[in-house]
């Protein structure tokens, strides 16, 4: 078998049996980027010569016994937004393109701690505000299962990294859908965990109430095992929760029986290709037939998420990269005038367009006189729109629907019409808003074969249940697909 | 309701924002802006009287701990990434004459 074709756990444990080495896995990543990232652009930075000196260090510290975990010794990557010692972190942006950081995110720590060895740093829509990757100041990156479509957004890299296998998992972010709709586009997995899990230390902030890192990988397990490494209570995050049920693995079980699966009608509404509609419908058949007890029922308020999103991200982002001022780090124009003017040119050189609209953007709705009519009133949709979440909850361990209404577009087809683009985001966003754990797992291929992703959401603090739902349908997928063999 | 951004607005939005628009980014700008605008007016539809505005989905209270240095002088790493500097601190623009 060849060293790729391993999950991350499967890798870890060949490792920590010494049948594989940390350098070997190293080397086959390195050598799998060699082959394919020319064409995909998934990195902004790949960090060859750190990550054989760690894969060395990883390896000695995994003979002597001080590193045991489940993640050991496992090639990762990390968005470029997660600040990384040493290794440049752009956000995909110009204005942070020669930014060394002299810390580390607590997210990655965690990892390093477990025995990781960083690969590079994925690439993104800059900032993490895009649906597609394209909006990256390094070019876009391409999907893997076919390069004339996006890999999704803004976590692209970080999924197309895992699909093309070059890298065994990797770190996103999501702000709206950021890791879940490119595990979707991808054919991979992607988790988005209850808001407040992870530490943000260090990531570079877009919507901070929005904002939580979360795993992307090869399978559920990995998935779940990635979760319980990263997250960690964490006191330089004010958000940051104790929580005491964060062993998520042990959800790692085939069994849904009398799991109440909940299938919101207006998840399937108008605008939600066929295909992807019909997949995302005997994925619930499947868990249906393994017990659990599945149902439709009116959620309400989908289409109020995005306007209310829109305006509570832009807002928070316009606060967020005030400080991007050409004084404390990042990008400085070559010349002004005087303090304000360079402020202004470093600002309008250093970001892109799309970055530039949702500050004017988040500016506009804080300003004296419309923070009442749109901040505001878009907090208050907020209340309404977990309230529903609370009452489905109430009736519901799991909420099934699709991730995304259709399958990666292709390169160059979204950002033109920005509300077009905003409307990919329709089943994604509202968990964010909700502070609602969510993940994608694939479901099936289109007639372009193309992946279609699967999402499954619960309620706050209960991970356990969406991936046991998970684990549960990957098996039984996994099951029918030997049987098509 | 069709929303309108005037130059003025538009203006201010830029002093808001620190960005420099250049005419045609101006006129971007405004249509992009009235449009997002149009589509956020949805949410008028919902009636939201008496409604709390959720800032945090949960409850965000205040992390006290006693008053006590914890880090250091750390002052070359937070020089490191300035791109400008003198005789270590960040070096700006004249502010005033």
């Amino acid at each position: 078998m060849n060293i790729l074709d391993y999950t991350a756990t499967e890798l870890a444990k060949k490792i920590k049996a010494h049948e594989v080495s940390v350098l070997e896995a190293t080397n086959a990543v390195l050598g799998q980027i060699d082959k394919t990232e020319d064409e995909y652009n998934c990195y902004v930075t790949i960090d060859r010569e750190g990550a054989l000196k760690k894969a060395e260090e990883v390896q000695a510290k995994i003979d002597s016994g001080e590193i045991d975990g489940p993640l050991a010794g496992v090639p990762v990557a990390i968005k470029d937004n997660m600040c990384t010692e040493g290794i440049l972190t752009t956000c995909s942006s110009k204005i942070l393109g020669n930014f060394v950081p002299t810390f580390t995110s607590e997210a990655v720590l965690n990892l390093e701690r477990a025995g990781a060895v960083i690969i590079g740093k994925t690439n993104m829509d800059e900032f993490a505000m895009g649906s597609t990757t394209e909006t990256s100041a390094f070019g876009p990156t391409k999907n893997p299962k076919n390069p004339e479509h996006v890999p999704g957004g803004s976590s692209g890299g970080s999924a197309a990294a895992v699909a093309a296998n070059e890298c065994f998992y990797a770190l996103g972010s999501d702000t709206g859908g950021s890791i879940r709709q490119p595990a979707g586009y991808c054919g991979v997995v992607g988790m988005k965990p209850t808001y407040s899990t992870v530490s943000r230390y260090g990531l570079i902030a877009y919507g901070s109430s929005l904002d939580q890192i979360g795993p992307l990988s090869k399978d559920v397990t990995d998935c779940a095992t990635i979760l319980e490494v990263i997250a960690s209570y964490d006191s330089k995050d004010s958000t940051s929760v104790k929580r005491e049920n964060t062993d998520f693995t042990s959800a790692l079980v085939d069994d849904v029986k009398g799991l109440r699966i909940g299938i919101p009608r207006d998840y399937f509404g108008e605008g939600l290709d066929s295909e992807v509609k019909d997949a995302v419908l005997k994925a619930a058949d499947v868990l249906k037939s393994k017990g659990a007890v599945v149902e439709e029922f009116d959620l309400g308020l989908v289409e109020y998420a995005i306007p209310a999103y829109y305006t509570i991200a832009a807002a928070e982002a316009s606060s967020n990269l005030e400080r991007f001022d050409g004084i404390k780090y990042g990008y400085r124009t070559e010349e002004y005038t005087d303090l304000h003017n360079m402020y202004k040119k470093t600002r309008s050189e250093g970001f892109g367009p799309e970055v530039k609209r949702r500050i004017m953007l988040g500016s506009f709705v804080l300003s004296s006189g419309y923070y009442d009519a749109y901040y505001l009133k878009a907090l208050r949709v907020k209340a309404l729109i977990k309230k529903a979440f609370d009452d489905a909850f109430a009736k519901y361990d799991v909420i099934l629907g699709p991730v995304a209404p259709t399958t990666a577009p292709k390169l160059g087809e979204s950002l033109s019409d920005p509300i077009k683009m905003y409307l990919g985001d329709i089943y994604t966003i509202s968990i964010n808003l909700a502070g609602l754990p969510g993940i994608c797992l694939p479901c099936g291929n289109d007639s372009k074969g193309l992946p279609i992703g699967l999402q499954l959401i619960g309620d706050c603090f209960k991970e356990n249940n969406i991936i046991r739902a998970a684990y549960t349908y990957e098996q039984a997928r996994n099951e029918m697909e030997k049987e098509v063999k | 309701m069709a929303n309108v951004i005037s130059d003025e607005t538009i203006d201010y939005v830029g002093i808001l924002a620190k960005l420099e628009l250049s005419d045609e980014e101006k006129e971007n700008a405004k249509k992009d802006m009235e449009s997002m605008l149009d589509y956020i007016d949805k949410l008028n539809e919902l009636d939201t009287t008496g409604v709390e505005p959720m800032s945090h989905v949960f409850p965000v209270n205040n992390v006290f701990r006693e008053d006590v240095v914890t880090n250091g002088d750390d002052r070359e790493n937070i020089l490191k990434n300035a791109p400008e500097e003198q005789d270590g601190m960040f070096n700006v623009p004249k502010t005033f004459d």
